[in-house]
């Protein structure tokens, strides 16, 4: 079975790995964008009106918050967690954030506060995960409780937001070329997507999030900081779930124990349809955006289509998810 | 002579109840390939995870390029300049293979990972070491083979100045081993060390210069490759422990008519077809090393893994052998070399793990009756001296020879007409491997057909009617009657240049 | 095993001594019109629901698998039940073709899960979503209300005590008959602990999943009658919400892993009525019921620390 004269240059990877055009990684993240391209495609077609700069502008507008928690969430997956909190502290950062402000905190202040308060959730919820080795499901789920529990400590009532700061933010808006508009929240959200990239990778603290879900015990070997990257997107969930809840108070112009209820299944369910696999290692913050946009442009075409009801969201939504996770499995086997 | 990179002295290593190695001595010199050979057991994991500071040192002590050392974890052992390639990638596929080459020491500017710097860095060490791949491409889109030198390429990165290559070539064809072997020896000529692992004879032979044998947990032997003859090796490795074990009475009537006969039986990859016949009362033993296909022909027999060529009958009529059900309702019962991720249940009761197949091919809705249960528990216990004897205690606590006397006991209980027993004896001790064997032989005594493999050939041999030989994944001799340990160990060797007697091969029944 | 149940036991009766303390009355019952009232009665009749999910659950969990859709699971049977009833059809045939369609989907589940592999929290995580949706498509996005008796007894009814706590409890004891006194247990914890071992052994691993997930979902369809039954009403949108959770919590806290493997019912109920209590608990001591969530997310951490085993990091070698 030994042949003594090796060929030198025959290096076996270069015929078997070279001939893929298409990196199989993008596959799901093109079939999310493909999708996208063509929901809002049969928008175009079926409404008049429905292809405007504006309903583009506002998917986003309507979709900011949730742009932000799924970018946190996606960090979360790629390492092979999950988080289920995100809706609750969305809650939680819009109740702090209105009754700061009728406490008649700076909004700077409040601004700080709210961030803090996410990120800290986040710390303590990572940190028990890492060193008690209980499973994300369960701590986050405590997470959650707690989170929407504080809601109602600080009031059970809504709250709404008066303070002129806020109030001048959530209405300002920034004109884009073509009499598009679109709010400082969108312009956040996209900051935050650019800086989720850049972190994602560029740095060191991002790779090693996608060691950790590729092969933890690998990453371990490799002798990589898996503990605070461990920790670390269960920080950055949290606390781009309170710039999300900053985000969403700016949209509401009101703090609520009921806000986002159920959101953090959307942000789960932006970042699998936009090609994230639950099991972690495999997936783009791009994609999970572009899911929030497939979300998004599906509940406008529900809405534009008088007849057809709201829970037809939720089923096609579930299709949809089906639909990538058999996508994902057929991708998996092939390898 | 030039001082050793690496010299480990009176190494002990202790896991709770099992001295795995015991006073090892073992040296490496730079620019040398050291082959490390033993069968499973023998301690080469071992030894390795006690160089890259694994696993603590009961005793012993270590110097490394004449310092004595200390290592806590293996990034401490690999900052030193010890780099090791396990068997498995620990890799990461869905990274690239820059990525994966450089991950934690990615050269950066500015605080953010600099690729093209990187990719740049990447290509020059994969040409360093010959392999011309795209450096942007993901891990997993190469084959295993070459992930493997990847690992390789990241593991010299760091200048490593020792290379433990553990088992890499054991998914490889050959190839991919050949391609292996000349970055081992583009290295080599660099002054590296490399440590390498394998179980294939012919590697060892092409490539090591220098080889230490482990059996048991102790040192063996330390040679120069070229003044060591394969039977030599194969008999170091295997050895002989003959006078600890009450000779065990060698049944010879005639054999019973044939129960399960396999007709051109094979898998891709897995093992090459083969023809294999089992009579009634008879004891067939399995002989080869680790890798040989031994383990492959046995898990074919039982349908664990799908023949893709072939047929099988049991009792004169062919079976389709879908998957183990379908073995279990031919009576034919396998019990797996891994006993702890195939085997025992760990967190169920003695009782529950040895009704387990019983209950299984009787179905949900018809329970083995209590009363049933506790007698063939308390049979079996006495019948096979478990100890503890308590049914009720959960079968992970057991020690291991206690652990496969369960296993024995679960497939006993259906009564099956053909137990296939992959390595029963593998780690356990000396009075329980004894117990197993005299089973195995009352057994056959009372009828029941049995496949008998281990590592051990002493074992194999004295236990068995009739060996048969794997080598290189293929069947390579079937050998009746009173065979001797050393006609079996020249066939294992093989390579007809290292004296295998003509005599033996006359034998070859296939 | 008793040592593993210690902790939910000390729990329980940590608040319910609390309880006494607050309310000295906190144990009486008392018998009025051939119906049993008073707080443990409560307790029990409130908590039914969770404890059936749960013990659904629990088998789920104990194959290493776990059923995120129960609750929606739950919202189709009471609006498949409401919507033929209140299209003038018989109740029981309601409940019988509302326990069909939820077998089915528990069908869909095991086929997910058993036969395409997936892991089951993406799995069930698609009928989550989608089943709400499903459950406001046969109400049409109202709220059903209906008017049948018999319908009502299901979840408001009493025979001496609540109906929906006799259900639970017989439930409860048929789960444990028939898993303790069939092999059925044997076979789930089997496949739970090592799925490999389990297959070369020749149990039918597939068969076995399919079946906790239709005993899943029949049991969070007959959930769902009760908690629509109670109120006479289907609301598809909140009926069973985050009742999955709770369904976990109770199973978690009653000492079954996430893991897989050895699973206990009797540990199941504790947790459940744990759950149960605490709510009751925070409103008996005069705290804003909204708060309870509070109070839980403390309560599950506390029994997961104690009973988690701290993260070993001397790595158990094995020579090999």
């Amino acid at each position: 079975m030994i042949t003594p004269e090796v060929t030198a240059a025959g290096a076996p990877g270069r015929s078997r790995g070279g001939l893929v055009t298409v990196p199989k990684r993008f596959l799901p993240v093109i079939a999310t964008f493909v999708v996208f391209v063509a929901t809002f495609g049969v928008g175009s077609v079926r409404y008049e009106g429905f292809a405007s700069g504006q309903v583009m502008a506002n998917l986003f507008i309507d979709n900011a918050f949730l742009i932000v928690l799924a970018v946190g969430m996606t960090f979360v997956i790629l390492t092979g967690g999950i988080d289920l909190s995100v809706g609750s502290v969305v809650a939680l950062s819009t109740m702090i954030a209105a009754a700061a402000l009728q406490a008649g905190w700076p909004a700077w202040l409040v601004l700080i506060t709210v961030l803090a308060t996410g990120s800290t959730l986040g710390l303590a919820m990572g940190w028990v995960i890492h060193r008690f080795g209980v499973q994300p499901f369960i701590v986050t789920l405590a997470g959650m409780f707690l989170a929407r529990g504080l809601c109602f400590v600080i009031s059970v009532e809504s709250v709404s937001i008066k303070d002129p700061t806020f109030r001048d933010l959530a209405t300002g808006s920034v004109e884009l070329p073509g009499g598009v508009t679109i709010t400082y929240g969108v312009v956040i959200a996209l900051l935050t997507v650019l800086a989720a990239m850049y972190v994602l990778h560029l740095t060191r603290f991002g790779r090693t999030v996608y060691a950790v879900g590729g092969s933890e015990s690998s990453a371990r070997l490799m002798g990589l900081a898996t503990t605070r990257v461990k920790i670390g997107v269960y920080v950055i969930s949290g606390f781009c779930s309170s710039l999300g809840g900053l985000l969403f108070s700016l949209y509401m112009l009101s703090g609520y124990s009921l806000h986002a209820v159920g959101m953090e299944l959307d942000a789960i369910a932006a970042v699998v349809v936009g090609g994230s696999l639950l099991s972690g290692g495999v997936g783009f913050v791009i994609g999970s955006v572009v899911g929030v946009l497939v979300l998004g442009t599906i509940q406008t075409l529900i809405s534009f289509e008088g007849t057809l009801s709201s829970w037809w969201t939720k089923i096609v939504i579930g299709a949809l998810l089906l639909a990538f996770i058999a996508l994902q499995r057929i991708i998996v086997r092939r390898t | 002579m030039t001082e050793p990179v690496v010299d480990m002295r009176g190494i002990s290593v202790e896991f709770p109840g099992v001295k795995a190695l015991q006073e090892v001595d073992f040296r490496l010199f730079p620019g040398e390939v050291h082959a490390l050979m033993g069968e499973n057991g023998a301690g080469k994991s071992t030894l390795i995870k006690a160089l890259t500071g694994v696993h603590p040192l009961a005793a012993g002590e270590i110097s490394f390029a004449g310092e004595p050392v200390s290592f806590h974890a293996p990034a401490q052992a690999q900052a030193a300049g010890i780099s090791t390639v396990y068997q498995e990638v620990n890799l990461c596929g869905n990274l690239t293979v820059a990525e994966n080459i450089l991950l934690g020491r990615e050269p950066r500017k500015l605080g953010r990972i600099d690729g093209k710097a990187m990719k740049a860095r990447a290509a020059e060490l994969l040409a360093r070491i010959g392999l011309h791949i795209d450096p942007g491409s993901v891990l997993e889109s190469h084959p295993i083979a070459v992930q493997q030198l990847v690992a390789i390429a990241r593991a010299v990165a760091v200048d490593a100045r020792v290379l433990v290559l553990d088992e890499p070539t054991s998914s490889l064809d050959a190839d991919e081993v050949a391609e292996l072997f000349r970055i081992v020896r583009v290295l080599r000529d660099e002054g590296v060390a490399v440590l390498f692992v394998t179980h294939f004879l012919e590697q060892v032979y092409e490539i090591s210069d220098r080889m230490t044998v482990l059996r048991n947990g102790r040192l063996v032997g330390e040679h120069m490759t070229a003044a060591l003859s394969r039977i030599d090796l194969v008999s170091a490795m295997l050895g002989r422990e003959m006078g600890v074990l009450e000779e065990i009475e060698r049944r010879s009537g005639t054999p019973g008519e044939p129960l399960l006969v396999a007709e051109g039986l094979g898998r891709k990859g897995s093992v090459a077809p083969f023809d294999l016949e089992i009579r009634k009362g008879e004891v067939v033993g399995l002989a080869g090393l680790l890798g040989s296909g031994r383990t492959e022909v046995a898990r074919l027999l039982f349908g664990a893994d799908k023949a893709d060529s072939g047929r099988v009958l049991v009792d004169g009529k062919p079976v389709r052998l879908t998957g183990p059900r379908a073995a279990i309702e031919a009576g034919v019962a396998f019990s797996s070399e891994d006993r702890k991720a195939e085997g025992i249940v760990a967190d169920l009761s003695v009782r529950d793990n040895l009704i387990l197949a019983m209950q299984a091919a009787r179905g949900w809705a018809r329970p083995v009756p209590r009363k049933l249960a506790d007698e063939l528990v308390a049979k079996y216990i006495e019948l096979l001296d478990i100890r503890p004897a308590d049914p009720d205690r959960a079968v992970g606590n057991l020690s291991g020879g206690n652990q496969q006397k369960v296993l024995l006991a679960r497939w006993l209980v259906t009564q099956p007409k053909l137990l296939i027993l992959d390595e029963p004896t593998r780690g356990i001790d000396v009075g329980a491997k004894a117990q197993i064997q005299k089973v195995v032989a009352d057994l056959a005594a009372e009828g029941m057909a049995v496949v008998f493999i281990s590592a051990e050939l002493e074992e194999v041999v004295r236990v068995s009617d009739r060996v048969v030989v794997m080598r290189d994944r293929q069947k390579v001799a079937e050998l009746d009657g009173e065979v001797g340990v050393d006609d079996v160990m020249a066939l294992i060797a093989g390579g007809g240049d290292h004296g295998v007697d003509h005599g033996v091969e006359k034998a070859v029944a296939s | 095993m008793k040592n593993r149940l210690l902790w939910p036991v000390l729990a329980l009766v940590a608040l319910l001594v609390l309880n006494v303390v607050v309310t000295p009355s906190f144990f009486s019952l008392r018998l009025q019109d051939g119906h049993l009232y008073g707080s443990l009665i409560d307790i029990l009749r409130n908590g039914a629901p969770t404890l059936l999910i749960a013990l659904g659950m629990t088998l789920v969990i104990a194959t290493r698998g776990i059923d995120l859709s129960v609750g929606a699971v739950a919202a189709i049977a009471g609006a498949v039940t409401c919507t033929h009833i209140a299209s003038g059809g018989n109740a029981w045939v309601a409940m019988g073709l509302a326990l069909v369609l939820c077998a089915v989907l528990g069908l869909w589940n095991g086929f997910l899960v058993s036969v395409l592999g997936i892991q089951p929290i993406i799995a069930t995580l698609v009928l989550m979503t989608a089943g709400r949706g499903i459950a406001m498509l046969i109400t049409e996005g109202q709220i059903i209300t209906v008017n049948d008796d018999s319908y009502r007894q299901v979840g408001a009814g009493f025979l001496v005590l609540p109906i929906a706590i006799l259900i639970s409890l017989a439930v409860l004891g048929l789960v444990a008959l028939v898993t303790r006194r069939t092999a059925l247990g044997l076979l789930i914890e089997s496949v739970g602990v090592n799925p490999s071992a389990s297959r070369l052994a020749g149990v039918r691993a597939r068969t076995i999943i399919w079946v906790v997930y239709v005993f899943a979902a029949l049991c969070a369809a007959v959930a769902g009658l009760m908690i629509s039954s109670n109120v006479s009403a289907a609301d598809a949108n909140s009926a069973g919400l985050w009742i999955e959770m709770d369904a976990i919590l109770a199973v978690v806290i009653g000492g079954t892993s996430l893991a897989g493997g050895r699973y206990s019912l009797t540990g199941t109920l504790l947790g459940a009525l744990i759950i149960q209590t605490l709510t009751t608990t925070i409103y008996t001591i005069g705290i804003a019921p909204e708060i309870t969530l509070v109070f839980k997310a403390v309560v599950v951490i506390a029994v997961c620390l104690v009973q988690a085993p701290v993260r070993i990091r001397v790595r158990q070698g094995v020579p090999a």
